[in-house]
């Protein structure tokens, strides 16, 4: 792959929505009683993107993943933590810093037939990005663009509605207008997902023409793992807000050690018959991330949970001794020599006297 | 002996510009006992089958010819009345969004019991009580819940409600369209296997109508491959994913990607499928097929029997003995698509 330099540095982002409450409450709340509720929808995610990487965030519905993509590309703005993009922190950027990162940040939304203006032509949809920016040569650029998505004549396509064009078209038309203003990465959110079948190989490898042509860094977004691994470089999963497990796409599908990742990997069903696969079940549902537990949020669906450490320490996400991935469960030996034990209540020795009466050791 | 018998369907919706021909000659048998899944595009009729088979196809929608012979009896020259008794008790239908199958005003408790008790006049409410806890308890919901209103369950658990429902009387035939399809992959995982126990605990069949490759692959016997309103392909499951014939077939497994495999190429069937109010004469793959001669544009492929599949392609013959290779690459398939390219413009 291309270059190796970092183009964007998530730093311990967080993003946290208000529950909507009722007058009373909120009436309440005013006169000082009672702290609002927040969904902690991202809660602490660090990650960098390289230059002309592919990177998927997978992970279950709710898990943060959709809101980590916008708040990317800046439709979110962050509750704590930064985005640093070209040495700019953006929560300190100017007006222009912003214009320019806008510029170069695009996304592609899952929905072609929601994401595009049912009153704009293909033509106006793909040029419109170019007149906010102030750009020249419009037309060559728009005409170029839907060339690259491979809707071809692309003087055909100019005055048609979305409504005139199939999805697997109108997702193409989001793609030329991702590109059309040239920028360095793009966050394409479930990018086939609403496709048919047939189309979603088309797509997928308009999608990586992309990233091959333009040295483009992508941020794939994604619940389907078989897809993620088709087209990332690298991988992130993600539960309840957090990462729980970082690295090479290969090493974390052929050997997750995150018990969530294993669990969610070894749930995607293979179009093989011949493959027997060794189901597991995992208990219970996404736990409430509006009431954050302490310590390890998968702890309760956990199969591995080795006691008291898992309830009162979050994992932090680390390089571990064993493995080239990052990984933030208590089971594995921190790279750096971290002991969450040593942050627990009580003596190092908690562990054994909790009244967990299956607790094992951790070196198990 | 095969509890469905679906022989030379042909299912119309009424337009303005004359009938679309959503299904079109389709027979296939269902054995008691057996999983059979039924994969194709949108719009290549999947679904308006099912719909045929459980009786609520749309006010446009009407069956042209054909029989849907269930435990002998002809369901098309069946009474509305007739139909509905066979409803939920032989045969049951779990609909892509339970959110839209399951009444928002009724507790999830309540509509089972009214269902148990329409078809089984005389049940109790204890009896209808104890059903509604037991079925609960093997789809893995808590019993409690039961009288939760649908809003108050997430999307996974009314999924399994609605399975609930749907075993609450035992059916012989279950019919799941697109099951698991809105779920995530753990809760899709873990509703298809306790589908798959509980069907073996009832001995109940089933049709399981998805566009997804892998799901079909894990939970069925046999599989039918759809087009156009026709079947392609059709017969047992390690077959059709081992040795296809059709190239349609071929091209639809290649084009999921496989979570087992590090690089794979994807294989991408462009064009799309013909208008159905007036399908082209010939094989109706034969637009988007890269080996389609004049033949398949003027003929219409008969069914080609070997290994257990029936397949509806003229080169069946030749694909066994050599074309494979070439129709399982998916540079054949660009090339295809770049050759056509010009002409494909209206």
């Amino acid at each position: 792959m291309s270059g190796n330099e970092v183009l964007l540095e998530v730093d311990d982002l967080k993003k946290h929505f208000k529950v909507n409450q009722g007058w009373i409450a909120s009436l309440v709340e005013s006169f000082g009683r009672g702290e609002p509720d927040y969904v902690h929808a991202v809660d602490g995610v660090s990650f960098e993107l390289r230059e002309g990487e592919t990177l998927g965030l997978a992970g279950e519905s709710g898990c943060g993943k959709t809101t980590t993509g916008m708040s990317l590309v800046k439709l979110h703005d962050p509750t704590a933590g930064d985005i640093v993009y070209d040495d700019t922190r953006l929560s300190e950027a100017s007006d222009a810093e912003i214009k320019q990162f806008r510029q170069n940040a695009q996304m592609i939304f899952q929905d072609p037939f929601e994401s595009l203006n049912p009153r704009m032509t293909v033509y106006d949809t793909v040029a419109e990005p170019l007149r906010i920016h102030d750009i020249r040569n419009e037309t060559a650029r728009v005409q170029r663009a839907l060339e690259f998505a491979e809707l071809l004549p692309a003087e055909h396509y100019f005055d048609q509605y979305p409504h005139e064009l199939s999805g697997g078209q109108r997702q193409r038309v989001a793609i030329a207008r991702a590109l059309v203003l040239d920028p360095d990465f793009i966050v394409a959110d479930e990018p086939v997902s609403m496709l048919d079948v047939s189309l979603r190989a088309g797509v997928l490898s308009l999608l990586d023409r992309m990233t091959d042509e333009f040295g483009l860094s992508v941020v794939y977004i994604s619940h389907d793992l078989s897809l993620l691994r088709h087209m990332c470089d690298r991988l992130a999963i993600m539960y309840m807000g957090k990462i729980v497990e970082k690295g090479p796409t290969d090493q974390i599908i052929e050997n997750p050690q995150h018990p969530y990742t294993q669990a969610l990997i070894n749930a995607v069903p293979v179009p093989d018959p011949a493959v027997g696969r060794e189901r597991v079940e995992l208990q219970g549902e996404v736990g409430d991330v509006i009431d954050i537990p302490t310590g390890c949020r998968f702890k309760n669906r956990c199969s591995e949970y080795i006691g008291d450490v898992c309830d009162q320490v979050v994992p932090p996400l680390e390089a571990k001794t064993d493995f080239e991935q990052d990984v933030a469960c208590h089971l594995y030996d921190s790279a750096e020599g971290y002991d969450p034990y040593q942050e627990m209540t009580g003596s190092p020795s908690a562990a054994e006297t909790g009244d967990e009466p299956e607790s094992t050791p951790a070196d198990d | 002996m095969s509890q469905l018998e679906v022989e030379d369907l042909e299912v119309y919706y009424e337009t303005e510009e004359g009938p679309a021909q959503a299904v079109d000659g389709v027979s296939f048998e269902v054995e008691e006992g057996e999983n059979i899944g039924i994969v194709g595009e949108s719009g290549c009729g999947k679904t308006t089958l099912a719909k045929a088979i459980i009786g609520i196809l749309p006010d446009a929608g009407y069956i042209n010819n054909g029989s849907i012979n269930f435990k002998g009896d002809d369901l098309t020259e069946m009474t509305n009345a007739q139909r509905r008794r066979l409803k939920w008790e032989e045969i049951s239908m779990i609909a892509q969004s339970a959110m839209n199958s399951l009444d928002p005003v009724y507790t999830i408790r309540e509509q089972i019991v009214e269902a148990i008790e329409t078809h089984r006049p005389g049940t109790g409410r204890v009896e209808s009580t104890e059903i509604v806890t037991q079925m609960f308890e093997l789809v893995g919901l808590d019993p409690e819940r039961a009288d939760d209103y649908p809003h108050q369950f997430s999307g996974g658990m009314r999924q399994r409600a609605m399975i609930a429902m749907a075993l609450a009387l035992e059916p012989s035939l279950m019919l799941a369209d697109e099951p698991t399809t809105a779920l995530d992959v753990i809760m899709q995982d873990q509703i298809l296997k306790r589908m798959s126990s509980i069907q073996e605990e009832i001995n109940s069949s089933m049709l399981v109508i998805t566009h997804d490759v892998s799901v079909v692959a894990e939970t069925c016997d046999r599989v039918i491959v759809m087009y156009a309103g026709k079947i392609a392909e059709e017969g047992p499951v390690d077959e059709i994913f081992n040795q296809p014939y059709h190239p349609y077939t071929i091209g639809l497994k290649r084009a999921f990607p496989n979570i087992r495999k590090s690089s794979q190429d994807l294989l991408s069937i462009s064009g799309y499928p013909p208008e159905l109010i007036d399908p082209p004469q010939g094989c109706r793959f034969a637009e988007r097929c890269p080996m389609a001669t004049d033949r398949c544009r003027e003929e219409e492929p008969e069914a080609h029997y070997e290994n257990g599949l029936r397949s509806y392609c003229h080169y069946a013959d030749e694909i066994d003995t050599e074309l494979r290779p070439y129709a399982d690459d998916p540079g054949t398939w660009d090339q295809a698509a770049a050759a056509t390219d010009g002409g494909v413009e209206e």
